[in-house]
């Protein structure tokens, strides 16, 4: 499925451990166990060592996102205007921790650092969309706009005020 | 030449070398940590800062060459202090459990602590919580007690060429463990230990199967019988603080019989046997166009990995049994008849240098009817505990020899003990088949030494045989290659997953000594010589072992009784 990649590179270069692993992301959005095998033989480096650059790395996931990504800006302006709340709010509301994927894999949290958009602050983005000039209380309201549109879908409606 | 001052005191050191070992030729400690002698440094812990006339900050000794004109402070107060802190933060992020340790009193860290006379508790902070690894036969790994020094990972990567742990995520989460945090028994490990001898705290230790040794003991229906490798008698002496390379046999047969074993017997004895029914197999496949090169299969560490990462040269490997198995073989079939026991009354116990071994004891290929042939392995660092506990003072401990039949052995067995020994000892008994006449030298200085990869070309009457002996999984490679490729010009190679051979195994004792593998070799070397049968095929007891039971070397009952298969591994490790 991903071996066409291997075609851009030479074989037991080591360099290429790290441009593998994002052509990989590109593929998957996450880094599938078999890929980073299929790596580790390819680029002659022990898994563990690949697993170890994977796992060290922030921009790598090992996890597939949800379908909805969350990023909450966590930037200098932003917390000077409550972020911690609002990122506090979504948690509560999500019912997961920054890093994690919610059970129905709707939803992925994450934390940035500065999202350039601090005229807005407090600013947090779902997928390309951004909500600036947000509060804690408003939380609520927006994810169950996603959580409706996706839910659409399938059949059992979603309750108010409920996710699960 | 370079001359530097350290600490006001004149050195004249090579070029090249670094501060720490310029420091050490004048007598000057420094303390390391993360620091492995004949591997590059890593200057990853900082406890051996020093102070450089000229440098703002403090420098790693053990990664920084010296050069003309430099003046070294290794012991001021700003590096007495910066260590100081090191340690007292390595401590605070540690469990702090050295009471109930594996490792109290002989750990690094405890050792570091102590030095520089850390009191109290500066900092307090949130501390790392992970599980303890146990899913392995051999080993268990706990990541709570790591200290990061990362020479488990340098000596599994660089000298064991292995890999199967690394450093993961990074701060405060970074952890030494496997591919996806998985057990290690589902890893690229092959249970080798050589991560235990050098980590500093009990991040990394053996399972103990003492537990079961001493209800075995304790149960009066148990037969429980025990048996000792070669490389033990050398190595034991160090934990009692004798010097390097002490012969220790007598003691450890009295302690053991102290212990309440019904008889004590030695694994040599088996090591005879390997070593006939091992000649009678090469000179087969030499003679009759069998597979070749042909393997040692004495290791299990090299046989776990051959079996994970090139099942398709398995072929190569000899069918043989290792020594130990074979003696619990012939315990639980010839000896139980011969004495009337039952064999499931049959207790073995096997008192061995490896951490590999307990993995193999456990091998459903070495059982018959779900009778192990060895029922529990103890390394050498067990059986001192074992010994402890059970008030056994081995210093003042009388000797005693092993019980017979199974206790005979020659010269050729006590080697086994050290890489290139199996080979020397094959090579004598193979060259007697050949010929019908003993070697005039018995030395085989050729496959001596402790370098990774040894080789002799020994002519036996018309046959000519080129034989090879790695020693440390790492060197294993290159010969590999080459018999994939067609191209080996080899007949017969020993492979021993540690650097020396099983002196330096996973379950000797745990020290940083450096000449421990030469002296720990020399020991072995001496029993031999000393010995007044030297050829395996001398030895009494295995002839009437063949008279009595086993008709012939290779003969239909030797091959239920001595020999295995093995396993494609890689396809389960895969699924």
């Amino acid at each position: 499925m991903h071996t066409y990649i291997f075609d851009n590179y030479e074989a037991k270069d080591r360099s290429a451990l790290i441009p593998l692993l994002q052509d990989i992301q590109g593929i998957y959005n996450y880094l599938p166990e078999t890929a980073l095998k299929d790596i580790s033989e390819f680029v002659d480096i022990p898994l563990s060592r690949v697993y170890g650059v994977a796992t060290f790395y922030n921009q790598f996931r090992l996890k597939p996102l949800g379908e909805n990504v969350i990023k909450v800006c966590r930037g200098t302006a932003c917390h000077v205007k409550s972020s911690a709340n609002i990122l506090f709010a979504i948690e509560h509301e999500l019912n997961i921790k920054a890093g994690e994927t919610t059970r129905d894999k709707k939803f992925t949290l994450e934390i940035v650092n500065c999202i350039g958009a601090c005229s807005i602050a407090p600013v947090i983005t779902i997928n390309e969309d951004y909500y600036g000039r947000i509060a804690a209380k408003d939380i609520p309201k927006i994810i169950k706009n996603f959580t409706r549109k996706s839910v659409k879908q399938e059949t059992v409606p979603a309750k108010e005020g409920s996710l699960k | 030449m370079v001359q530097l001052t350290i600490n006001n005191i004149k050195v004249n050191a090579e070029k090249g070398m670094t501060i720490l070992e310029a420091a050490k030729s004048v007598g000057i400690n420094i303390p390391t940590l993360c620091h492995l002698k004949d591997l590059l440094p890593s200057g990853a812990c900082r406890i051996c800062s020093v102070e450089v006339e000229g440098y703002r900050g403090l420098t790693p000794s053990c990664a920084f060459p010296v050069s003309d004109g430099m003046v070294v402070e290794t012991n001021s107060a700003r590096v007495r202090r910066a260590r100081k802190t090191i340690v007292e933060l390595l401590i605070e992020n540690h469990p702090q459990d050295c009471l109930v340790c594996v490792r109290n009193k002989n750990c690094e860290l405890q050792n570091l602590s102590e030095t520089y006379s850390v009191r109290e508790h500066r900092f307090v902070g949130e501390k790392k919580d992970h599980a303890i690894d146990i899913s392995s036969s051999s080993m268990e790994r706990d990541p709570a007690k790591c200290v990061l020094c990362g020479r488990c990972v340098r000596i599994c990567h660089e000298v064991q060429k292995i890999g199967a742990i690394d450093f993961t995520k990074r701060g405060f989460y970074s952890t030494v463990t496997t591919p996806f945090n998985k057990g290690l028994n589902v890893s690229d490990c092959i249970l080798c230990g050589q991560c235990i001898l050098v980590c500093p705290t009990a991040a990394l230790r053996e399972k103990s199967s003492l537990k079961e040794v001493v209800s075995a003991l304790n149960d009066k229906n148990k037969f429980t019988v025990v048996q000792v490798a070669p490389a033990v008698r050398a190595t034991l002496g160090e934990e009692y603080n004798l010097p390097l390379g002490t012969d220790v046999t007598g003691q450890i047969v009295m302690g053991l019989r102290r212990l309440g074993f019904k008889k004590v017997f030695d694994t040599n004895f088996a090591a005879d046997l390997t070593i006939i029914e091992e000649a009678t197999e090469l000179i087969d496949r030499v003679s009759n166009n069998g597979k070749l090169p042909m393997f040692t299969s004495c290791c299990p560490g090299w046989v776990k990995y051959i079996e994970q990462n090139r099942p398709q040269l398995l072929e190569h490997v000899s069918s043989c049994k290792s020594p130990h198995e074979m003696e619990g073989a012939v315990l639980k079939t010839y000896y139980a008849k011969k004495m009337g026991l039952n064999p499931k009354d049959i207790f073995v116990v096997s008192i061995m240098p490896c951490t590999v071994k307990k993995f193999e004891s456990n091998r459903a290929e070495l059982a018959e009817e779900n009778l192990h042939d060895v029922d529990a392995v103890l390394t050498t660092r067990e059986l001192v505990r074992f010994f402890k506990i059970a008030g056994i003072e081995f210093g003042d401990l009388p000797e005693d020899k092993f019980d017979n039949p199974l206790g005979e052995s020659t010269g050729a067995a006590a080697i086994f003990g050290t890489s290139g020994g199996v080979m020397e000892a094959a090579l004598r008994t193979a060259y007697y088949k050949l010929t019908g006449s003993n070697l005039e030298s018995l030395d085989f200085e050729a496959v001596r030494g402790s370098n990774g990869l040894k080789e002799a070309t020994v002519k036996a009457g018309e046959t000519e045989l080129n034989i090879a002996v790695v020693n440390g999984i790492g060197n294993a490679k290159k010969v590999l290659d080459e018999i994939e490729k067609g191209s080996s010009k080899y007949h017969f190679i020993e492979v021993m997953t540690c650097p020396g051979g099983c002196i330096n195994g996973g379950g000797q004792p745990i020290h940083q000594k450096p000449e421990k593998i030469m002296k720990r070799m020399r020991a072995l070397y001496h029993i031999d010589a000393n010995m007044k049968k030297r050829n395996s095929h001398e030895n009494e007891s295995v002839k009437v072992l063949y008279k009595e039971f086993l008709v012939e070397p290779n003969s239909p009952t030797a091959h239920k009784i001595l020999h295995t298969h093995y396993l494609d591994r890689k396809k389960i490790l895969d699924n």
